[in-house]
Parts: C-alpha cells; structure tokens; sequence
C-alpha cells in the first residue's frame, strides 16, 4: 500500500488548486475591482458564517445525543438474547454473557472517540457522554446481572466453602471387634 | 466457526452425559486389568493318565475347588468353586470318564464329566447321625452291571450307582456308636469291611456283602487303653492304630471276621523314648509311618503282628499313598527335607531297601516343607516305570517333579489371602552407569528394531491396511506393554505393590501392573515353633511409609499374628521390608493381641505409632523407641478406644490412663480405664456388623452444594462407627422367621463419647448387613423380609451447627469458625438424611472407590453372589432422590427416586471374568485423582483400574497422538500455502 502512494505522487505532474483564497491576504496582490467595497462583503459572509456555524453546532449536538442513545438499542438486544439464551450454563450463555459485558466496556474506553466528530466549543457534551456511559454501565449491569443468574459471581456461601477441607479433629479413636 | 461451536457443544453434552458408562471394548480387556485363577491347597488329587487324550490330574482343595489339571503345564483344564460350606471330603476317578465328589459333610455326592468337567449328576445323602465321611470307588464291583460308589455317611454306608447317581441299597449304623475309620474293599470278592471304634475301646468290624448291603458278620473286641486318632491301613486286612497314650502300637488284624490285637509299645522299638507318637495315615501294603515330635520311623509289618522299624530320620518327611504298578506291586513315594534340597525316594511296598528312583532336587526355602505327596506312574520309551510326584508345599503351592526336576509350580497360596496392603515402588534413580549403556547398546539397538516394527504395525493398523496376524502381534504388543510392569514409581501412581498376607503365613508382593510375583517370603514368625505351636497371620498395617527420605530408605508392612486361636496368647509381630521382602526383625510378645490402632502420628523416620491393646485391656506402644513416646506422651489425653464385643453384645469406650502398673511394667504400657459402654438387651439385639471409615481415606471438603446455592456441611468424623444390631431369632438363614419376629436395627455411635447420633430400625428386616462408610455416609444391604427382596440404604449426616454459615462477607473475609479443630465433646447437632431401595444381588462384599484428593464422585463397588464387583455410583444411593426433581436438582445430577437401584450390565468392573469365591474388594487411590485401583480377592486375583468420573485429568490410552500430530502439521502447511497463495495474488492486483 506504501508503495502504490508512492507510485500515485510521482505520476502527478500537475495541481489546480480549487480553494478560494478570496480572503487571503496573497490575494491582495491583485487590486479589488472599481465599486467593490470588501468590507460588505466581508460583513455579510461573517454573519452567514455564524449563521451556518450554528446550525453545524446543533446538529453536532443533537448526533451527540443520538450516538449518546445508541448504547439503549443496544441494550434492549442484549435483554432480547439473554432472555433467549437462558439461565443453564452453556457455550451460548457463555459467549452472549461475555459480549454482554465485553461490549460496554470497550465501549467505555472509547468514549472520548466516540464524541470526537462532534466536539466543538460551543457544544456540550457533557449530558450526552454522561448518557452514554450511564447506558453503557447499565449495559455493564445487565450483563454482571446475567453472569450472576448463571451462578458464575461467587455471591453464594456455597462458592466460599466448595472447597473448605474439612476441620480437624482433636480426639483420636480406633478400635473394633477384636482380632479372630 | 459454527462446526467448532457444534463440536464443542456436542462434547460438554459427551461430557455431562448423566450415565458415564464404564464399559470397555474388545481389545481394551487385559490393557489395565489382570486376572489370576488359582485353586487353593490341594487335598487330593487322582491322576488321569490314560494313552488316549490329554493327561491330567483332578485335585480337590482346601478352598473348595474341584479342578482338572494340565499335567504338562500346570494350567486349569476346568474348575468348580463350591460354596464355603459345601467341604470337600473325598474326591474320585469312577469309570475312567466320571469324577465323584463328596462334600458337604457326607451329604452331596456329584459326578463330573472328566474331561469339560460338566456335572452329570447330583445325589443327596442323608443319614440318623453325623459321622466322619468317606469314599470308596471300588474297582470291578458291578451291581446289576453297573458300577458303583460307595459312601459312608451320617452313620449310614449307601451304594450310589455310577451312571445316575441312584442309591441301590443303603445301611445304617445307627445303633451303635460307631465312629467309622476306614471302609475297605477286599480285593478280588465283593465284601467291604467297615472298621471303626466304639465308646473309645471297643473295635467294630462290619463285613458286608457289596453287591446288595447285606450285614454278613459283625464282630467287635474291647481294647482297654483306647483309641487315638488315626489309623494306617497295612493291608486290605489288617490296621495299625495307636492307643490313646500313644505309646503302644495296635496291629488289628479282622482276616476271615476274627479280630486279633497285637501290642507293641513303642519303647520296644526304640530305645529313648521320645514322647507321644502320631500315625502319619497312609495306605502302603506292609509300611506305615509315625511320628514322635521331629523323628518320623518306617515301620514294616511282619507276619504275625510284628513289627520292625526300617527307618528313623529326622528329617521333614513326606509320603505318598500307594501306587499299584503291576500285580501285586505297589510303589510309593517319600520326600525327605535335606538343607536346600528335598530328596525323593520311590520305593516297592515289599522292599524296603530297594529305590526305584531317587532323586535330588534343589528347592526354593520360601516354599518351606513337603505337605503331601502323590506320586503317578508312566511308562518310558525302555519300557521300564517312569515316575512323576505331585507335591504341595507348607506355602500351598503346587509342584509337578519329573526326571529330577520341577516341571511346573502353581503359586496356590495366594487363594487364600487374609489381608492385603499396598506399597509404593522403588523412586526411579537418575544416572545410569557407562558401562551399563556400553553393555546395553546392542540391547538398546535391538529395542530400537522392535519399537520401528511396532510403530509400522501400528501405523498399518490405524490405516486398515492389517491382516489378521497384524492385529493379533498389535494387541498383544498393546498387552505386554514394557511400561506397566517396571520395577519403578509412575507419574500417574498406577504401579504399585499389593503385599498380601496368605493363610500359609506367606507374605507375596504383586506388581500392580501384571500381577507377576515380585518377591514371596515365608515369615519365620509364622513358622511353628517350641514358643509358637500354631501361628495364626492377622493382619497387615503399614509401618513404615517413606515420603522425605524415599530414596534412602524403604517401605516397610507389620504383620501382625498370635500363636494361637485363643484370645490371651502371645502374639507376635514382624516387620518385612517391600522392597526386597526381607523380614527385618520380628518380636515374640509376652502380652496378647486382641486390638491393633495405627496412631494417625509418626516419628522422625516416618515410622507409623501403633497401640496394641492386649486382652487385659493394657494399651501396648510401638515402636519402642523414647521419640515414640514423647510424641504420645504429647497426645495422650486425645487417644481413645473402643471395643465391640459382638458375643455379648457391648460396645465399650476406654481412654487411657497411666502407665502400667504391675508385673508387666514397662515404660510403653499403659492402664485404661472404661469411659462408656452401651449395652444392647441380649432379647432382642444382638450384633452382626461394625463398620467404621478407613483411616486413610481423603475428603475434599466438609460441604455439599445443594440446587439453588445452598450449602449443606457434612458431617465428617474419623471417630464414627456404624453398628448393625438384629433380634437374635433372625440371626441364621433368612427364611426362618416371619417378618413379625424380625428387625434391624442400625446406630450411629461416636465413639469417642459413646453418644448416640442416629438410630433406625428397619421392621420385618434381617441380616446378613454388609456395610461400608465413607465421608458422612454409610451404606448397608439387609434382606427385606416384608418385601422378600434385598435392599439398600443410605445415611447420610449433616452438621447442623455449622448450618448458619451463610454470610456470604464473613467468609470472603474468613471471620469463621468452619477450619478450627472441633472436639466430639462440643457434641454438634447432627440431621440425618436416609432412603431405601431394592437391589437385585446379594453380597459376598462392598467398598468404595477412594481417590488421591476425595475430589472425584464415589462409586461402590459390589461383590456380587456372582463373583463379580459391581461398580454403582453413590449417585444412586443419594437421599436426596425425589420422583420429580426440580430443575435445579436436575442439574445438580439428581437422579429421579426409583424403587430398585440399577444394574447396568457394563458397569461390571471385572466384565466377563469372575472372581471366584470372592472375599474381599480393596481401593487404593493412584496419584492421578480421577484414578482409583481396585483389587478383589478371592480365590481368584483381579486387579484394574477405575475412573469413577472418567479420566478427566489424562488422555486416554487410545488418545491418537498421531492424529494430532498430523492435524498441526497440516494446519502448519496450510497456513503457508495460503499465506503464499494471497502474497501472490497480492502482487498480481498491484500490477493491474
């Protein structure tokens, strides 16, 4: 792959560059037609820009809340499976259990990825993340939950004492019928 | 992805399949198992050396069994174990296809097929009155042209015919106090006299008429000195007996009905007088023999009652009966113990001094002195008279001698094996010597050749591609096996030493692996001896079990035997290294043994601490050593022990006191003095069986997860004894009392306190109860008399002091008290849960599979009346077994609750062998916890392995290594094949 970009950028014998550098200041060079006033101009294109700014930042904000809220689908399939795979400890249990868990969690770890397409300063995030991680957790718990109902958490006494030796005695008798 | 799934699933579903199933196939029998037959010491035996056919002799045994030997080779052509009471008493060759057996006191006669050993028929003998029991085949004796037997018993002489077992004509003797002594067939008539004593001084002497059992003449004389024991035929006519003192020879001579006495003492004969003489029976013409303390003298019957001693030695000797050759020639055989050697001598009946063989033949020391002898004729190529002699040894073995040497031998003592204990092997040493690799290479080579062979077998054999000789040298390449029978320790633990301790007072130690004798030792201790008159072996403890110091030093086992059948006489210990089965050391004590306690404490040599408990109930410490009795001295106040005196019906617990006091002080005894006793009413219960746990056995947890989490604590304690009490009137055969007169009552009896913690009585129930105890539960087998079937139950003890300990932080943080040592005298409150099913069987024993850690599920294994063990798993025998188990009890593995326990018929540890005359079924765990060796005894050896929860911590043998071999192989390949096939492929897309 390396190489085929490298084989692309020596083949490239010419460039038009399509950006509008309008505003910059190389432009300037060239003197502003007669009866052009940039000053207008530029007022004009710094309130439309403010206008488009915002629409971008409320949109940014409400696909915050919708990626906030996708953790909930999420969650609701999770039931749906666990509810399918049962209470018996099995390869099925097992493997939606552990994708149950695992799940949030990777999911945790990328929060701040997640969000970073809508990061902005004018934007909070704060409410979407703490949903989304709040929805994450209870995924979390569903899935701590099930591996709970699968006997599989030592919640019990009895995983306490499976394996307790048991406790030595302080007297010592022998004896029978005696020796025919 | 989704077949993987599938196969993983389908093998955790193989895995918790509810009924693991112990079967094995074809070619697995003989891998793990082996099987020894033996026949016990022989009594009797009748050889059968026709021209035609193949040459055997017929033994009959101390164990019961009828058996046709291989004359060539030793091995059983065919045999029959009788039941333990049906004794053999004579055993015969009739019309040269017919064995005749009477057994049974008298009471059964039997005819055998001679050669597949099919019985023909069956007659029962019945008589007024108990009498000594005999046999006579006699020959040319035809009634009605047909052949018959004779046979005196219960005081009555029947003639049963030869071809149906149909008693022709009987007499009784009832009316008189005959106690028979011999029948004897005159040669050439059809009379039988029968000679017996009378009320101890009067000599009877019957003659009658063979053909219709007609009473022809009657005499009897009065002899004042009475009568012992024995006597000696001498000649179909004449007798020699012994008077009660045993100091004067009696020649009875009954020719022609006239009884005449002849009297000799014995001092006539010799001069020094060498105490009380005993007539060593036999039957040559001419000849017999006594014995007086360790001299044994030939004595030759002259005409007219005198006598003339031939021979005086004082040597172990041994003789034959007699062997007629040709007419009017007997000959007989004598065996005389000469240092290393025994010396054989076959003489004529009439000439003493003339040997027709003699010949000296070096024999093994552990096979101790010549018991019986019988000697057979054949016929050299020259024409001239070949002789081969049969000889049982004092160890039970037998010996077939011929032209000078031991053609065969049978190891038959080991059919009579009291106690059995296991010893680990020698720890394999790193480091073999140069010169032994040098002196080896050519072996090594040649080992090498064999293995290449045997791997190209093998590959052809998993390729199908073997023929039938292929697959026959396979499996028995699969049975040889040079691993299992290696003198050294496994990883596994599965090679071992079972020491087993014979009625002979033979010690043999058995490789695990084959069952191949490793060493056999003859215990001096239980030699007869002036101090010692008549050893009786007891039992065998472990005393000695070298874990740190197992390369330096080796295991040894304590024999423990009393010189007598009465309970005060001294008893005698001796210690045999395992190793080597050399017999360290052995003591003659001055107290008695009525009670032997291995001490869970050893000393710094990892010496076991055993208490000996003597019939004065003064408690004996062992090894005498001071270490020793610091150790106790330490635990003194915590020994206890008990007695159960099953004649009377008291179960008693001591504890010690002090030291001795009296004429017997010593620093290692110790007074005791009685704690508890309980005291069963002797109207209505009386003891039949104790059972406690084995010392030695490992439990892995004290509790038990119920369904839905719940945890239940098992009440363990070594100090817990399982008694079985039944009324008095239902203590003989089942059958002879109503369901009303009869009950079994079970306890549960700790007995350090001698509190009662449970006790059941089962209504309409009797004996016999076998019973076996392991981790909280006991299970026994009774007859159900209501319900006339056998059945079994199960107790099962909970501690229910322990039952509160369910929080669940206290225990994570271990703010418990669940691992302090506990005392019997806390007395914790015990539940107690129990269930009864029918089962199928009755028993000749139980146990139960014990492991390395106690982590794997228990089986019992059933002695079944079939000679086989039977192995159940203890789910079965569950209380908690209900009709309709929940869900979660289903999980758990419940087994819904049906009325009789099941037979699966490929759960029969030893298959399609039998053990014949099974006695007892022993567990020793290997090394490998899902692992367990099972050794029953009997008359026959078995020996395998079992893994009552399948082997989960090992590959199977038939595990295909090559397989996976070749699976990672291919997958190996497979992956650079593709890794290449996509670098390629890679490229080709590059170049578009």
């Amino acid at each position: 792959m390396e190489k085929g970009k490298g084989v692309m950028g020596s083949g490239r014998r010419w460039a038009v560059d399509f950006s509008d550098n309008s505003t910059a200041p190389s432009s300037r060079d060239i003197p502003d037609p007669p009866g052009f006033t940039r000053a207008s101009v530029d007022q004009d294109d710094s309130n439309l820009t403010r206008q488009k700014k915002d629409a971008e930042a409320n949109w940014k904000a409400q696909k915050a809340w919708e990626v906030a809220q996708t953790p909930f689908k999420n969650l609701l399939m999770m039931g749906f499976m666990m509810w399918m795979a049962g209470s018996t400890v099995h390869l099925f249990s097992i493997g939606i259990t552990f994708s149950a868990l695992w799940q949030p969690i990777s999911a945790l770890q990328g929060v701040g990825k997640v969000f970073e397409p809508y990061k902005d300063n004018k934007v909070d995030l704060l409410g979407p993340k703490l949903l989304f991680i709040a929805l994450n957790l209870g995924g979390l718990a569903l899935g701590v939950w099930k591996l709970n109902t699968l006997g599989l958490l030592p919640t019990h006494a009895s995983d306490w004492v499976s394996s307790l030796s048991p406790a030595q005695e302080v007297e010592y008798s022998g004896g029978g019928i005696s020796l025919q | 992805m989704a077949i993987r799934s599938f196969l993983i699933l389908f093998l955790l579903f193989f895995l918790s399949s509810l009924h693991p199933i112990l079967s094995l196939y074809e070619d697995q029998v003989g891998l793990m198992d082996w099987h020894e037959q033996y026949i016990g010491k022989v009594k009797q035996a009748v050889f059968h050396t026709h021209k035609t056919g193949r040459k055997r002799v017929v033994v009959s045994t101390e164990e019961n069994v009828i058996a046709s030997l291989d004359l060539r080779h030793g091995e059983i052509f065919w045999r029959h174990v009788l039941g333990p009471t049906d004794v053999i008493d004579g055993i015969d060759v009739a019309l040269g296809k017919y064995v005749i057996t009477l057994s049974s006191g008298g009471s059964v006669l039997r005819a055998w097929n001679l050669p597949d050993g099919q019985m023909v028929w069956e007659s029962t003998l019945q008589g007024p009155k108990h009498s000594k029991s005999l046999l006579l085949v006699p020959t040319n004796l035809k009634i009605e042209k047909d052949n018959v037997v004779l046979v005196f018993s219960y005081g009555r002489l029947n003639a049963v015919s030869c071809t149906d077992g149909e008693v022709l004509w009987k007499k009784d003797f009832e009316a008189e106090s005959l106690e028979v002594q011999q029948v004897i067939q005159c040669p050439s008539s059809d009379l039988v006299y029968i000679v017996g004593f009378a009320a101890s001084s009067q000599f009877e002497m019957y003659q009658i008429d063979a053909s219709n059992g007609e009473l022809l003449k009657h005499e009897s004389a009065a002899f004042s000195g009475g009568f012992l024991g024995e006597v000696s035929l001498v000649s179909s006519e004449t007798i020699v007996a012994l008077d009660s003192t045993g100091s004067i020879l009696l020649t009875i001579s009954f020719r022609n009905g006239k009884i005449s006495f002849q009297q000799i003492p014995i001092s006539n004969l010799v001069e020094d007088s060498l105490g009380p003489a005993v007539i060593i029976p036999s039957s040559v013409t001419g000849i017999f023999a006594i014995k007086m303390n360790a001299i044994t003298m030939f004595i030759r019957v002259m005409g007219e009652g005198k006598l003339e001693v031939v021979e005086k030695t004082n040597h172990e000797t041994s003789v034959s009966d007699a062997l007629p050759i040709s007419e009017g020639q007997q000959a007989f055989a004598l065996i005389q113990h000469a240092g290393s050697e025994i010396h054989l001598t076959v003489k004529l009946a009439h000439d003493w001094d003339g040997n027709l063989l003699k010949e000296s033949i070096k024999m093994d020391q552990q096979r101790g002195l010549v018991h019986r002898v019988f000697i057979n004729n054949y016929i050299r190529t020259d024409r001239s008279y070949g002789f081969r002699v049969l000889i049982v040894m004092e160890d039970h073995s037998l010996l077939l001698l011929q032209q000078g040497a031991i053609v065969w031998s049978r190891e038959d003592g080991l059919a009579s094996i009291i106690d059995v204990t296991t010893s680990e092997l020698p720890v394999e040493k790193d480091g073999v010597s140069v010169a032994k690799v040098e002196h080896n290479l050519f072996e090594w080579l040649k080992m090498l050749f064999f293995f290449l062979e045997g791997h190209m077998l093998k590959l052809k054999g998993t390729l199908m591609l073997a023929s039938p000789e292929d697959i026959a040298a396979i499996q028995s390449m699969r049975l040889k096996g040079s691993e299992k029978s290696k003198m050294t320790r496994d990883h596994n633990g599965f090679r071992k030493l079972l020491i087993a301790l014979t009625k002979a007072g033979k010690l043999f130690a058995l490789h695990t692996g084959d069952g191949h004798i490793v060493w056999s030792h003859l215990l001096q201790s239980l030699h007869k001896s002036e101090a010692c008159q008549h050893p009786i072996g007891l039992n065998l403890y472990q005393w000695q079990v070298p874990h740190h110091h197992a390369m330096d030093e080796n295991p040894s086992v304590l024999v423990v035997s009393k010189c007598g059948p009465s309970s005060d006489i001294s008893g005698v210990l001796s210690f045999v290294d395992t190793y080597t089965g050399k017999e360290l050391g052995s003591l003659t004590l001055v107290h008695s043994i009525v009670q032997v306690i291995p001490l869970p404490y050893t000393d710094s040599t990892e010496q076991r601490l055993h208490l000996l408990i003597d019939a004065d109930k003064h408690a004996h410490l062992y090894p005498k050593t001071p270490e020793a009795i610091d150790i106790f001295q330490h635990e003194f106040s915590n020994i206890y022990w008990y007695s159960v005196e099953d004649d009377n019906g008291i179960i008693k617990g001591h504890v010690l006191k002090s030291k001795c006091t009296g004429e017997v002080a010593d620093e290692f005894c110790f007074d005791t003095r009685e704690l508890w006793s309980i005291v069963f009413p002797s109207e209505s219960e009386m003891i039949i069986a104790s059972v406690t746990r084995k010392s030695n056995e490992v439990v892995h947890t004290q509790s038990k997860v119920i369904a839905d989490q719940d945890v239940m604590y098992k009440y363990i304690s070594r100090n817990l004894l399982f008694v079985a009490t039944v009324a008095p009137k239902a203590s003989g055969k089942i059958g002879c009392v109503t369901p009303e007169e009869s009950w079994l009552v079970v306890y549960l009896i700790d007995t350090v306190t001698g509190r009662i913690l449970h006790r059941v009585t089962h209504h309409g129930s009797q004996g016999p109860v076998h019973a076996v105890f392991s981790e909280n539960w006991v299970v026994y087998h009774y007859f159900n008399l209501r319900a006339h079937r056998y059945e079994m139950s199960v107790i099962e003890i909970y501690d229910q002091s322990r039952a509160d300990n369910k929080d669940v932080w206290k225990l994570v943080l271990g703010k418990h008290n669940l691992t302090s040592p506990i005392s019997s005298y806390s007395q914790p409150e015990v539940i107690t849960k129990s269930q009864s099913y029918f089962f199928t069987h009755s028993l000749k024993a139980i146990a139960v599979t014990s492991t390395a850690k106690g982590i794997t599920s228990k089986q019992l294994l059933i002695g079944t009346v079939g000679d086989q063990v039977l192995a159940l798993d203890k789910r079965f025998l569950d209380p908690r077994r209900s009709v309709n188990p929940t869900q979660a009890e289903k999980e758990e593995g419940i087994i819904p609750l049906t009325d009789s326990l099941p037979i699966i018929p490929q759960s029969y540890v030893t298959h399609s062998l039998k053990v014949e005359g099974l006695r007892g079924v022993i567990t020793v765990p290997a090394k490998l916890e899902s692992t367990t060796l099972v050794f029953a005894y009997g008359v026959d050896l078995f020996f395998t392995q079992l893994a009552p929860s399948r082997t989960y911590d090992s590959l199977t043998e038939d595990f295909s290594y090559a397989l996976l071999l070749i699976t990672i192989v291919a997958l190996v390949a497979a992956i650079f094949v593709t890794w290449i096939l996509s670098e390629k492929k890679e490229l080709q897309e590059k170049w578009r």
